[in-house]
């Protein structure tokens, strides 16, 4: 196990080592300044020449390199070229708040809602009440979630004037991003679970608990459910990523001041800064994030054996 | 009955009597229905689920209207006219008209095309650099096979978003980007399926039957192996697809993928959102070719794999 993790650390390390590296490089070919270019040339070579020299500019490319990668290690990112005066260090703190309130309670309301969903569509097996769980699996899955969240504000924000659209101001703000964000997880642990309790449910160690006169709770909440979701693990990976995608485009539609809408903004006004501090945030929280998954497999069904623990 | 008396005794019951009418071998070997090969066995099985038949219905549908949309009106997806802005469907403009008074019919077929050209290319790529890795990696194994899962792994470590968000702030933002951006990240969960199955595969009997019998390593790969693990290539392929081109839309919608004039339905569905409180129908219309095309594609992929692989019908 230890040398397991030993490996997978430094994996890890070498993978944000060489987004670090590809990120900064990329950044430097590309087309544009972050700064205006017009009044730039109104001022004098000097004054342009200091004004580099703040940035780090005007040193040679292997020496901006190092210096990036050393700031890098210390956790300096940097000063953003577009928010003055803020480094990106504490730019992406001050905007983590709502990203991760959202992100918590779509995991909770999507976990909830899907798991609650998923029973009752694999006790009540090719009923109306399974094949509409299902269909809303399937459009979870499907619709797009940049549509989902328009047609939401539209009805609930514009027409029923229900809950408020695009501003940041109080708790009911962030009722209908979380209900964009966790449309998919809804899907997927709905789908999951149904499929996973229909397995359970024919299992011989359920008739065994009916048959010493369990009630049906006990035999739903101690037999069934746990051993159904024991396998949930395995699509914990698609429903990070699926959040980590929504919540750029769900920030911005319902102007949420979090990370997602950041990384749109920084990548619209070229702020170089930035978009490399937000890409290995991103980064490193997915590939911290799959590394827990994978820890997780062992911990919680000894039967999973990473591979290469074995050793 | 022991003691019956029999109706002839031995000597009337002579052999003259018989005639050998014999087992006729073509008879008996007769197939009455036509072979059954996997495919239309597969077939077969997908035509009974309604579901996915229906899918199948409604995308030949969109395919249709994809390629012959466009042309169905005289206007072209580009052409503006200002004194017909924003107006509402109806005869003329049969889905109304955006803020530029370009004809939206034309431009959400045309931003049809544009999905199905990047489903087609995710298949496409799927097929030809995912399977041919992963072939190649499994079979090779060692070192090559070593090495070659790094590459892998480094491209599974990092979020396919940054990646493509990169890129397209390397170059310009445009089809040609995605497709790029695709090339690099789209075959990679393909090439992982398809070298687990044919290191699964490669140690059974009927390879080494083929060895014995002297094929090489690109006769296996291509006669032997590929057709074993063909369900599992159409399936994640099928799967595949809609992913793809929610990819495209969610890029266009964030404004990092195809740029005006040009009509994507992410592009499309964005400036309806803009315009949503008193155009709704700007929004409408690209929300539900594209919730067609993708719910399409999840049922029919269901419906594959269940067709392709009965073993995990559920």
């Amino acid at each position: 196990m230890k040398k397991y993790l030993f490996f997978r650390v430094i994996n890890i390390l070498i993978t944000l080592y060489i987004i670090a590296t590809a990120t900064f490089f990329l950044m430097k070919q590309l087309p544009g300044s972050p700064f205006d270019e017009e009044r730039l040339s109104s001022l004098s070579e000097e004054q342009r020449m200091e004004f580099y020299a703040k940035y780090g500019l005007d040193k040679p490319l292997h020496e901006q390199y190092i210096l990036y990668l050393t700031n890098l290690v210390r956790g300096e990112m940097g000063d953003s070229f577009y928010f003055k005066g803020q480094d990106v260090s504490g730019l992406i703190a001050s905007r983590i708040g709502p990203s991760a309130l959202l992100g918590f309670q779509a995991v909770l309301l999507g976990f909830t809602v899907g798991i609650v969903l998923g029973i009752i569509a694999a006790f009540k097996h090719n009923t109306m009440w399974d094949f509409s769980t299902m269909l809303v699996a399937v459009l979870g899955v499907s619709v797009p979630n940049f549509v989902f969240a328009a047609l939401l504000q539209y009805y609930v924000g514009l027409k029923m004037g229900l809950l408020p659209v695009a501003f940041w101001e109080s708790y009911s703000s962030s009722i209908m991003p979380t209900l964009a964000l966790s449309l998919i997880v809804i899907a997927l642990i709905a789908r999951f679970t149904r499929n996973e309790m229909l397995e359970v449910l024919q299992q011989d160690y359920m008739l065994t608990a009916r048959a010493k006169g369990l009630s049906q709770f006990k035999v739903i909440y101690k037999h069934a459910i746990r051993n159904a979701l024991i396998p949930v693990i395995t699509i914990l990976g698609p429903i990070v990523v699926s959040l980590l995608t929504g919540s750029l485009v769900i920030e911005n539609i319902f102007g949420v001041p979090g990370i997602g809408s950041l990384f749109v903004d920084s990548i619209k006004v070229n702020d170089y800064t930035t978009i490399m501090g937000l890409t290995l945030f991103y980064s490193a929280f997915f590939v911290l994030t799959m590394l827990v998954i994978d820890l997780m497999y062992g911990v919680i069904d000894p039967r999973i054996r990473i591979s290469g623990a074995k050793e | 009955m022991k003691n019956a008396e029999p109706l002839l005794n031995d000597e009337e019951l002579s052999d003259d009597l018989f005639e050998i009418v014999g087992r006729r071998a073509e008879d008996s070997e007769k197939i009455n229905r036509p072979p059954l090969s996997a495919f239309k066995d597969s077939w077969m099985r997908l035509k009974k689920n309604k579901g996915a038949v229906i899918s199948l219905i409604v995308l030949t549908v969109i395919l249709l209207l994809a390629i012959f949309g466009p042309y169905m009106n005289g206007y072209k997806y580009y052409e503006t006219d200002y004194s017909a802005a924003y107006q509402p469907p109806g005869a003329e403009h049969w889905l109304g008209t955006d803020k530029f008074g370009r004809d939206q019919w034309t431009r959400v077929w045309e931003g049809t095309r544009i999905s199905l050209y990047i489903a087609v290319l995710a298949a496409f790529l799927d097929l030809l650099i995912g399977v041919t890795y992963g072939a190649i990696s499994a079979m090779l194994g060692g070192k090559v096979d070593n090495a070659m899962q790094r590459v892998i792994e480094i491209l599974v470590g990092i979020p396919n978003l940054i990646i493509i968000i990169l890129l397209i702030m390397l170059m310009k933002p445009g089809i040609f980007t995605i497709t790029i951006a695709m090339v690099i990240t789209g075959w990679v969960n393909m090439a992982r399926l398809v070298r687990a199955q044919i290191f699964k595969l490669k140690e059974q009997e009927f390879v080494l039957a083929a060895r014995s019998l002297g094929s090489g390593n690109k006769r296996l790969i291509l006669h032997h192996l590929i057709p074993n693990v063909m369900g599992l290539i159409v399936i994640n392929m099928m799967f595949t697809i809609p992913s793809a081109i929610f990819t495209e839309a969610f890029l266009s919608f964030i404004g990092l993928g195809l740029q005006e004039p040009l009509a994507s339905l992410g592009v499309l569905i964005n400036d309806g959102f803009k315009g949503m409180r008193n155009h709704f129908y700007l929004l409408l219309y690209p929300a539900i070719v594209i919730v067609g095309i993708m719910v399409s594609f999840n049922i029919l992929a269901d419906g594959l794999r269940d067709a392709l692989d009965p073993k995990m019908r559920k």
